[in-house]
């Protein structure tokens, strides 16, 4: 007994002192900000010495809690590369058909009576929440499975969104014919930001395609003629239904269904493009530009698709938000937009169709639930960011590569399970 | 017998530094011609200004696919063009799509033979279907050939690696080569490994009829399966012909083992 705890009990007093030293460096760090407070009317200095003792007895078990967490995600990750608690319950879930089904036909339920359940307002949330997803799954084209690392991609949000803007407001286009036209339109925004920059890779393209959102941003804000400059467009009609009248609230729920269809569709297209010739050349060519033309793929034209692809949807959601907000102005557009989504893909799990939801839903559901805590809500939001990335800095949900049926030389035997194609 | 690849005076030039000069080469169907030299010599270089990732500076490059007419000029091409002629490689380093399972690095290679576009993808027509299962099918059956099979589900990165190397083989072949250009196949290879790929690049020749271009250091390998022996030293040819002649040339010896090697 005693061989065993002996190591332990000295791990133990290493790590309680480690961490009386963190907490004793933030309390030197915040002392300025902390303890002394100028009162500059009366020319005096209050010394807060008691909240110097508040901050080390707070950090001083976080700092624990920190290394302990540390510690055991190291011996984790020392004992196989996955959780494997969680890679055996994914198995089980996606080799019981019984069991899938059960949850998928639950969350459909739950999906499609959210808007009777819950307030308008609930279901506005939702209603973005789900076009951010529509907007990750589309900027996971680019940056997931091609590896383009794209910072722009507001940009093409925003031509979805002015087209159905601009079409309304001189032509009188309705939702229904504008939103092919908008996509088509960001397809086109697409390619061409798409060709300049087939040489670039990394930061490189990152820096262009960054260049490339400011750029629209900025000629959307300043061409007034062209766009109405800051003051944006307002009067945006909403989508139609049979040319029914409906009243706001109906709006909500009609405008939460168009999206979920949309949902739909963009999860039915990509978990098809990404098993496909397509997919496979736009994953070669994310793991090895090299070895991917010499295996006979056309660079130009796998990366060209992937922009072009991953713009259509932008240009989707674009015309959604039109309608939605039914006011745009450039202020949406921001360089922010576009680290939000890019966020959403890389927290969620580059590559991984489920891992983008779930990231969606956290970054955009969490700061609105977290109104309650108001002006906290920004830090708990940012921390909860960098403990994901810390400790799992694949993604929330790591992307599993599909399993083949193939033949097998000496019979018709087939082998291989097909389903390993979710997550 | 018929040439596959005819290169005349190839030169290439990085800056001031002439990396190849002037070296002709030819490989003839259905033959295992083996490129030799010290490190540095220019062999990966020649290499790669023959698959298209390097643009030579002079000299004329043709390839003809047996039982073709015409030759094709290789000079100022793609290297996905040249692939989907009948030239592909493996790589010194290997160049695996290292998470991919191993099964979707050879369907990649599949591509420039496959059709099915976006459209196809999306609605999974009955063409895409079966182009699909095709590629699978096929894929497979070059594990089988390189005796990948067990690891048909593994991704790439968790291989062996002798077998990753193997796997490179298996990727090149599936984009249907009539030259397969190999870098340095045995290079970290254990014996055993070793006389494994010995036999399987020489069952590649026979069963296929694909001619074979190797860089190898492994001189037991070289001289076991090659017809013929070019040897490369400072970007210039300074000897080619058959095992025999190559071993008991003095200008070999010479490269291999420097000037004061005195017999």
């Amino acid at each position: 007994m005693n061989t065993q705890s002996i190591p332990f009990i000295r791990r133990a007093v290493s790590e309680i002192g480690r961490s009386l030293l963190v907490s004793c460096w933030f309390m030197f760090l915040t002392f300025p900000i902390m303890v002394i407070k100028v009162n500059p009317l009366e020319r005096t200095i209050d010394w807060q010495w008691m909240r110097l003792v508040w901050i080390g007895l707070a950090v001083f078990p976080l700092s624990l809690v920190w290394r302990w967490l540390m510690m055991r995600k190291e011996q984790g990750s020392a004992k196989d590369g996955e959780d494997s608690w969680q890679k055996r319950l994914g198995e089980r879930i996606r080799a019981d058909r019984k069991i899938s089904a059960a949850i998928l036909a639950l969350l459909a339920a739950f999906v499609v009576a959210f808007p009777f359940i819950f307030s308008s307002y609930q279901t506005q949330i939702m209603i973005s929440a789900l076009m951010y997803v529509m907007l990750g799954l589309g900027l996971n084209i680019v940056v997931g499975l091609a590896g383009l690392l794209d910072l722009g991609y507001v940009a093409f949000y925003a031509v979805g969104a002015y087209s159905y803007a601009l079409l309304n407001h001189h032509f009188g286009l309705g939702f229904w014919s504008a939103l092919p036209i908008g996509a088509g339109l960001a397809t086109i925004f697409g390619i061409l930001l798409g060709f300049p920059v087939l040489r670039l890779r990394g930061d490189y393209l990152a820096i262009v395609t960054l260049g490339f959102g400011e750029i629209i941003r900025l000629v959307l804000e300043n061409w007034n003629a062209f766009s109405q400059g800051p003051s944006g467009i307002a009067g945006i009609s909403r989508p139609g239904f049979f040319g029914i009248e409906l009243s706001l609230s109906q709006h909500t729920v009609f405008l939460y269904f168009i999206v979920l269809a949309l949902v739909a569709f963009t999860i039915l297209v990509v978990s098809r493009l990404r098993n496909s010739r397509i997919g496979r050349a736009w994953i070669a060519l994310r793991e090895d530009e090299i070895a991917c033309q010499a295996m006979g793929i056309d660079k130009t034209k796998t990366k060209l698709t992937a922009f072009a692809l991953g713009a259509t949807w932008a240009g989707f959601v674009g015309c959604i938000f039109a309608a939605k907000t039914t006011f745009i102005n450039p202020a949406s557009f921001t360089f922010m937009e576009s680290a939000i989504i890019l966020s959403i893909v890389v927290l969620g799990g580059m590559g991984s169709i489920i891992g983008v939801i779930v990231g969606a839903l956290v970054l955009i559901l969490l700061p609105e639930y977290l109104r309650a805590f108001s002006e906290y809500r920004m830090l708990v939001f940012g921390a909860s960011m960098v403990l994901i990335m810390v400790f799992r800095p694949q993604g929330i949900i790591t992307g599993v590569r599909r399993h083949y049926r193939f033949r097998q030389k000496e019979g018709t035997e087939e082998q291989g399970e097909r389903d390993a194609a979710s997550a | 017998m018929l040439q596959v690849l005819d290169i005349k005076q190839l030169t290439m030039d990085f800056g001031g530094l002439r990396a190849i000069d002037d070296v002709d080469l030819e490989v003839r169907q259905g033959e295992i011609v083996a490129l030799i030299g010290p490190n540095g010599a220019g062999k990966t270089t020649f290499f790669n200004c023959v698959t298209g990732v390097y643009e030579p500076t002079g000299g004329v490059m043709m390839a003809r696919r047996p039982g073709k007419n015409a030759s094709v000029k290789l000079n100022k091409l793609k290297p996905n063009v040249i692939t989907e002629h009948g030239l592909a490689r493996t790589f010194q380093n290997i160049r695996l799509f290292q998470n991919m399972t191993v099964l979707e690095n050879v369907m990649v290679a599949r591509h420039c033979r496959t059709r099915s576009g976006i459209l196809g993808a999306i609605f999974r027509n009955a063409g895409t279907r079966r182009e699909e299962q095709e590629t699978v099918d096929f894929s497979y059956g070059l594990l089988e050939k390189v005796g990948l099979q067990q690891h048909v589900n593994d991704l790439a990165r968790e291989l062996p690696y002798g077998a990753q190397r193997r796997l490179e083989i298996a990727r090149a072949l599936a984009t249907e080569p009539f030259l397969l250009l190999l870098d340095e196949p045995a290079a970290g290879m254990n014996p055993r490994e070793t006389s494994e790929l010995d036999a399987l690049i020489t069952r590649i020749r026979d069963d296929e009829g694909i001619s074979i271009l190797l860089i190898e250091h492994d001189m037991k390998l070289v001289m076991s399966i090659s017809q013929r022996i070019y040897v490369m030293d400072y970007g210039r040819l300074i000897a080619q012909g058959t095992p025999r002649e190559i071993a008991e040339n003095p200008n070999v010896i010479k490269a291999y083992l420097g000037e004061t090697f005195d017999a």
